[in-house]
């Protein structure tokens, strides 16, 4: 297992660095990200930690395009986020969301849509995330670890620059963990930009290179995952780091 | 009873006979309501599928009259389509009065709303669920709507299956737009209102029989085609 090669973007690191500024984003009078300022220049994994509620998905959608900041601009590599960055980008969100058909037919969806781009063979794809042998069962069918390695498998078919992942790996088995962590790895060391948000500090400490912490919207820290861990810039972070509950 | 027993022993003797005149009539009842549907589900789904996902000032009120006209009674629908298409009417030119076609219009007018409504509410169900995938994957509005009937086709085979129910055991607007002329425009409905009228209840009733039969065929073959597709 895991031994296919992607086919690699064919500009690496198009979109890096990704810069946001001044980003807010309101709803219903509620500030969920206030104002936050950074560049992620590395081309490593980036993780986002924070509380529950601290917009780490909201910031997530951002940097997608999901959702429009009510202030700043989300740039990529100087340019503001459109369609053709985002169609470089790929997303999991949190709950699989997968098309009630089976699971090849997931993928192939995506491949149609992206007729004229090149796409990544399909079999191989579910070699990589271990559903080779289930292609022709209804997603529905597939366990909820599963789901969600068929949802990475889906987001690769594109061949993204930039991978976005929320909680992939929340509520999963250790064996889907691992065989997500070792993909994500794997991809990383090909060269996609991976952003991640998790609630595992340890899977935080395996995987990350540089650490984004928020809460309450507001940006507490961004800092490389080994300085963050050791010496984290915010007390909010420090606490966080040490365990202790933060409202 | 005995009008029952009788009724189906009536029924029984008119299918294996081969009755001309009967098998005339379920296939011009089978031909409209099918040809209803057809028009309908080309017209319904998509309008439903467009107000399922796009936002828009007058959608609700779109919504609330579709809800509304699946009440409709059919005589309104008929004699609606009769003022149109009557010698003096906006469409009298077309001459389609007393014809299939006009009963087909008729069908159409009376399954659109159902297809329409109830197909909006399957697929803005799914909308919800699939929004941020399809944005996320810059999925057009046409693909989008294709992925959409095509996941929820189960859910709205059901709903076509409604409309199937409401083109076939229509009477009120196919008798005054189509007039049940026999060997014409007569149907199922219309025959069995006729012999009613004219105190032929056991022969009324076994055409009854028959029409039950269709219906019942028709849904068991959709719940089996559901089925197999669930289990699959």
């Amino acid at each position: 297992m895991f031994e296919t090669n992607y086919s690699e973007p064919p500009f690496k690191f198009e979109l890096i660095p990704i810069k946001l500024r001044s980003v807010s984003f309101q709803k219903l009078g509620n500030n969920l990200i206030d104002n936050i300022s950074l560049s992620i220049n590395s081309k490593g994994i980036t993780i986002i930690l924070g509380p529950n509620g601290a917009g780490k998905s909201i910031l997530m959608r951002l940097l997608h395009g999901l959702e429009k900041p009510s202030s700043g601009e989300v740039l990529f590599n100087g340019i503001n986020l459109n369609n053709t960055i985002r169609l470089k980008q790929a997303m999991v969100f949190q709950n699989a969301v997968l098309l009630r058909r089976t699971v090849i037919e997931n993928l192939s969806f995506v491949a149609n849509l992206q007729s004229s781009k090149q796409t990544s063979n399909l079999s191989k794809l579910l070699q990589e995330v271990g559903l080779y042998e289930k292609k022709n069962l209804l997603a529905r069918r597939l366990s909820g670890g599963e789901k969600q390695r068929l949802s990475l498998a889906r987001a690769l078919v594109s061949s993204p620059q930039l991978l976005l992942l929320d909680e992939p790996t929340a509520s999963l088995d250790p064996y889907s963990v691992q065989m997500i962590e070792t993909l994500l790895i794997k991809l990383r060391n090909q060269n996609t930009k991976i952003i991640f948000i998790t609630h595992d500090l340890n899977q935080a400490r395996r995987l990350a290179e540089d650490i984004i912490f928020i809460h309450r919207g507001k940006l507490e820290a961004y800092q490389s995952a080994r300085v963050f861990f050791n010496n984290p810039e915010s007390k909010f972070a420090q606490d966080f780091v040490q365990g202790k509950l933060i409202f | 009873m005995q009008l029952f027993s009788e009724s189906l022993q009536t029924a029984f003797y008119l299918i294996v006979s081969g009755d001309s005149d009967l098998f005339e009539i379920i296939m011009l009842s089978i031909k409209v309501s099918l040809t209803s549907l057809l028009g309908s589900i080309v017209i319904g789904l998509p309008l439903g599928a467009f107000l399922a996902i796009h936002r828009f000032r007058l959608r609700s009120i779109i919504l609330s009259i579709l809800n509304a006209l699946m009440g409709m009674p059919p005589v309104v629908v008929g004699l609606i389509v009769y003022l149109y298409l009557s010698r003096s009417g906006p469409l009298g030119f077309l001459s389609l009065l007393y014809t299939p076609t006009a009963m087909i219009i008729a069908q159409m007018l009376l399954v659109i709303p159902i297809i329409s409504a109830l197909s909006a509410q399957i697929i803005e169900d799914l909308h919800i669920e699939y929004r941020d995938l399809f944005r996320s994957l810059n999925v057009s509005t046409f693909k989008a709507i294709m992925a959409y009937i095509i996941d929820a086709r189960m859910s709205l085979l059901t709903v076509i299956l409604a409309g199937f129910g409401r083109a076939i055991s229509e009477v009120g607007a196919v008798s005054i737009v189509g007039g049940n002329i026999d060997h014409l425009t007569r149907v199922m409905t219309t025959a069995i209102a006729l012999e009613t009228s004219r105190g032929n209840l056991s022969l009324a009733l076994a055409l009854g029989f028959i029409l039950l039969a269709i219906a019942l065929g028709v849904n068991i073959f959709a719940v089996k085609v559901k089925n197999w597709a669930m289990d699959k």
